[in-house]
């Protein structure tokens, strides 16, 4: 059954939200949320490859020969995996440096892979672009929350945008921060409960 | 055979596609990525050895050919008068190469400060050298005809505990500092006239 045009949208915020739903492109979750800061930038560059990925992907669909299409698709989120590295770069170099190696990683993250080949290769245009969106933008809220999580707990504090003075000491000085929750294995332990509360949210 | 072609042809048309974006974006922003980096790896070194200076060194700054490399020179205004000119050298490390930041002051001859720019050095130990101002402090003011080194090799610098090597590099890249700005003087001294 087809789903209507704002289903595609919203079933990347709930019910097929990468990290959560999926389980699926770990790498960036686990490394990158220390901070919500660095959570909502690399959501953000992900969502841009995915929303131009998945445009690019659906409207050469039926050019692209199935036996190359995985070559194809992987130049194609390539390049907007570079576009968004070299801009960066160019407007916002202390994210750059702080997520580093992680941007390049974005060619390699299954969900904008697994989008291609799983939706934007069988849809139109236009639906691929809500799927894109949705995902990106519910791949984003996820990795803020897990990182507001993460970085309330180990620092005591909340730096939601630097630029724009976003950031807030939450828990007064009075707080001994609790650093294990931004070391990696705080990172696990981070994700496991933010899914055991995603799914007993979601049986009732 | 009609397939293969097709398979040849689609992955090289989005292939060149791919590269003539990416080396038109590249182009346009390869300017702006480069004052990204002076700023935000060499600033914080710069503003820091010409601290107080009266003009933004990381704009104030020019090129001069040094054989093969180019150098980019920092300049640091003082009361008015170019006194500080601030460049970088290396020196290696334990962790490979340490960037240094060396600032001289072309007027009394002297180091007006140095701080690491770039480094592999181990975390807690020879990366003190970076995060802990104390040991850079050491070479505020040394005269260049003194020797830069550490205690052990007959200089004044005391080494940071644990991280010999890393002191070394960075005496040794100040000392290589003072090599190079004997060699370009007065082409240093031609460029600073600009800036009074």
């Amino acid at each position: 059954m087809a789903k209507s045009l704002t289903q595609e949208f919203v079933k990347g915020l709930w019910d097929e939200v990468p990290p959560f739903r999926l389980v699926l492109g770990l790498c960036p979750v686990l490394a990158v949320t220390k901070s919500v800061e660095n959570g909502i930038g690399m959501g953000l560059a992900t969502t841009f490859v995915l929303v131009c990925s998945n445009m690019l992907v659906s409207s050469l669909r039926k050019v692209i020969p199935g036996k190359v299409r995985i070559a194809c698709f992987i130049v194609i989120i390539a390049t907007f995996v570079t576009v968004v590295e070299l801009v960066m770069q160019a407007y916002a170099y202390p994210l750059f440096l702080k997520l580093g190696i992680f941007i390049p990683l974005i060619v390699v993250n299954c969900i904008v892979l697994g989008r291609s080949e799983a939706f934007a290769s069988k849809n139109g245009i236009f639906r691929s672009l809500l799927d894109g969106l949705g995902i990106g933008i519910g791949f984003t809220l996820s990795l803020a929350a897990l990182a507001a999580v993460r970085e309330l707990i180990g620092t005591g504090g909340l730096t939601i945008w630097t630029d724009w003075n976003l950031a807030f000491d939450v828990f007064g000085p009075a707080y001994k921060p609790f650093s294990f929750m931004v070391e990696a294995p705080g990172a696990f332990v981070a994700l496991g409960l933010m899914l055991c509360l995603m799914n007993l949210v979601g049986k009732k | 055979m009609r397939e293969m072609i097709k398979m040849v042809v689609v992955l090289t048309v989005l292939s060149f596609f791919s590269g003539g974006v990416l080396a038109y974006l590249r182009n346009s922003t390869q300017e702006r990525i480069d004052n990204q980096v002076l700023e935000f790896v060499k600033g914080p070194a710069v503003r820091s050895i010409f601290e107080g200076a009266g003009n933004d060194p990381i704009a104030d700054r020019f090129t001069i050919q040094d054989g093969e490399v180019e150098r980019t020179i920092f300049v640091g205004v003082f009361d008015g008068e170019p006194r500080g000119v601030a460049f970088e050298t290396s020196g290696k490390g334990y962790g490979g190469d340490v960037g240094l930041m060396v600032g001289i002051d072309v007027k009394d001859n002297k180091l007006m400060g140095v701080g690491v720019t770039t480094h592999g050095e181990t975390p807690g130990m020879g990366a003190k050298a970076k995060s802990d101002p104390s040991f850079v402090a050491q070479y505020k003011g040394l005269a260049l005809e003194q020797k830069i080194a550490v205690t052990q090799d007959g200089g004044s610098i005391s080494a940071i505990s644990g991280a010999t090597i890393t002191s070394r590099a960075v005496s040794s890249a100040a000392t290589d500092a003072d090599k190079i700005y004997q060699k370009l003087k007065s082409q240093i001294a031609d460029n600073l006239k600009k800036f009074k």
